[in-house]
């Protein structure tokens, strides 16, 4: 499977990565090879095998429906880049 | 030629536990901003998630009450994707294994009885909120809600018109109350509807959608999907093509209107999500959740059809809410010589009348369902009639006291001495010469103005059977 330079660029921009038109190519040659590797493991036959969804063979850990965490807002509004009237503040979202 | 449409709804429910999916902090609705917000719904580096039992036990409780099937083995997976009240750069919830799978429910438009398919209901946690004023072109981000718990409940595209839709949404509605998973409060953000919709030749293959987001009232979800049917049908009438897309719906405008932005490419990007192990619900569990369901709706509608005699929509109208069922018993266990249909049409009428023009639900009535059989027993035993408890039913709520103490106080009780409804009825006759003799010449319709003079005469304390009866006896005699 081959990656192409606009495939690089789509992901990057889910991902919100900025990259530039040199590094693409770049980019593109070594996602095709990862691709590549997968595809050789795609033709192993697993019909008989149940997907695994986490390495480890663990049930999730449950804890009780209690309030256990306390009002922390000073702490998380310091380290943030910009805060007023105990909010977030980040660049305009469109709606 | 004739359109059809395809409408399938996506429902949050937001879980009423206590504290957050994956973290201990509280889901109070209206605290201060961020003041409910934790490191890990904050999403910190080096956090991890810890799941709250108590919100899968409720998604089971959902899943039992529609007949689904349980996976008792589910997955949380990471839906990727890039928005300032979703912190973490992802949410989770689940994907290809749900804890919910397939189920259905019934619905009733008018006399129609039709099945909802349920394709699946899987836990996710809630983002936070975006305040977009004030800000000097900034957008104010509250964490209080990012992580509180929800199912979202996918139906299939099984309803055909704007009622079948409202019908489904107010059927979840009342099942996810009586399962006390949810306080159903639509203003609050706790029970939220987006629909798909899309439209077709009979008999032809789906149509393109288009969703429409978050309609926060069931008036709206009528109203939002009858404009956005038009609306295609106008598109494609001309020829042209519904676009997939995400709209939003204007209330004050009444009209839909495409959501840019946010939509571009919708690719999420689903995977495990590797702090999270699969979700097990042991069968141990599942028989527990299995005993501890409540009568649901149905099983209640057919009890009260069954065992008060009342007609299906008298006990629908009664089993809508939990409370109104309970407080319509209580009625019944205070004075159980009390008909089901009086007490029905009390709750229905009066009561209802005034809770809503008071915006109170019945747990906050102002007469409760003690001092309401109170009342009616009065009725029933002719201490006074129908039309006056009803204004002693105002002023027991008005003033808060016994309706005995109101009926003696203002003098209401109901004249059943025959002797002086006699009198009142002579009275009445001798001054209505004119009618008299028109009901004697066949013109019957009379009868409701004398009786109407008689009662006025009497401050409408006077037996209206009575009444009746002796002025009939007078005039034919």
């Amino acid at each position: 499977m081959s990656i192409t330079t606009d495939d690089v660029f789509a992901i990057a921009r889910l991902g919100r990565l900025r990259i530039n038109d040199k590094d693409a190519s770049h980019y593109a040659e070594s996602l095709t090879d990862i691709m590549d590797l997968v595809a050789q493991m795609n033709t192993v036959d697993t019909n008989t095998i149940k997907p695994m969804a986490h390495p480890q063979d663990v049930n999730l850990p449950l804890r009780e429906d209690k309030v256990t965490e306390k009002n922390c807002r000073d702490a998380l509004l310091q380290i943030a880049p910009s805060a007023e009237k105990g909010l977030f503040l980040v660049p305009r979202v469109v709606e | 030629m004739r359109w059809e449409c395809v409408i399938g709804l996506e429902i949050h429910v937001q879980l009423k536990t206590k504290s957050k999916i994956f973290s201990g902090s509280s889901t109070a609705y209206g605290a201060m901003p961020n003041t409910q917000a934790s490191y890990v719904d904050a999403a910190l580096p080096g956090v991890l998630p810890v799941m709250n039992r108590e919100a899968a036990i409720m998604a089971v409780k959902f899943g039992l009450a529609v007949g689904a099937e349980i996976n008792q083995t589910s997955i949380f997976a990471r839906k990727n994707y890039f928005y300032p009240d979703l912190p973490k750069g992802y949410q989770i919830s689940q994907f290809e294994v749900p804890i919910v799978g397939a189920g259905s429910i019934d619905i009733s438009v008018g006399e129609k009885t039709k099945t909802i398919g349920i394709t699946r209901a899987h836990l996710e946690e809630d983002a936070g909120k975006s305040l977009h004023e004030d800000f000097q072109g900034q957008t104010g981000i509250d964490l209080n809600r990012a992580g509180t718990p929800l199912l979202e409940i996918v139906s299939d595209p099984d309803m055909r018109s704007p009622a079948e839709a409202v019908a489904y949404l107010r059927k979840i509605h009342t099942l996810v109350r009586y399962l006390e998973i949810c306080d159903g409060n639509m203003q609050e953000g706790s029970f939220r509807c987006d629909a798909n919709i899309s439209m077709r030749r009979p008999g032809d293959e789906l149509g393109t959608r288009a969703e429409l987001k978050n309609i926060n009232s069931f008036r709206f979800v009528e109203k939002a999907i009858e404009f956005e049917i038009e609306r295609q049908i106008e598109v494609l009438e001309d020829g042209g093509k519904v676009v997939q897309e995400t709209r939003l719906y204007d209330s004050d405008k009444h009209e839909t209107r495409s959501m840019r932005g946010k939509e571009q490419a919708h690719d999420y990007r689903y995977f495990p999500d590797p702090d999270l192990p699969p979700l097990v619900i042991d069968s141990d569990t599942l028989a527990d959740i299995k005993k501890s369901l409540p009568e649901l709706p149905e099983e209640k509608t057919a009890r009260f059809i069954c065992d008060y005699q009342l007609s299906h929509q008298e006990a629908s109208l009664l089993t809508v809410d939990k409370t109104t069922a309970e407080f319509f018993e209580a009625v019944l266990e205070k004075d159980s010589s009390l008909t089901a249909k009086l007490v029905a049409n009390w709750i229905g009428g009066e009561l209802t009348a005034r809770l809503n023009k008071e915006s109170l639900t019945i747990t906050e009535s102002a007469v409760s369902a003690e001092s309401l059989a109170l009342l009616l027993s009065r009725v029933n035993d002719n201490t006074i009639s129908g039309k006056i408890a009803k204004d002693v039913f105002n002023s027991m709520w008005e003033t808060g006291d016994a309706p005995d103490n109101i009926i003696e106080a203002k003098g209401l009780k109901q004249i059943s001495d025959s002797g002086a409804i006699e009198s009142i009825v002579d009275e009445v006759l001798a001054r209505s010469v004119t009618q008299v003799d028109q009901y004697k010449a066949g013109q019957h319709k009379v009868l409701g103005f004398l009786v109407g003079q008689i009662m006025k005469e009497s401050r409408g304390k006077a037996n209206p059977a009575q009444v009746n009866q002796i002025l009939k006896q007078k005039l034919e005699s």
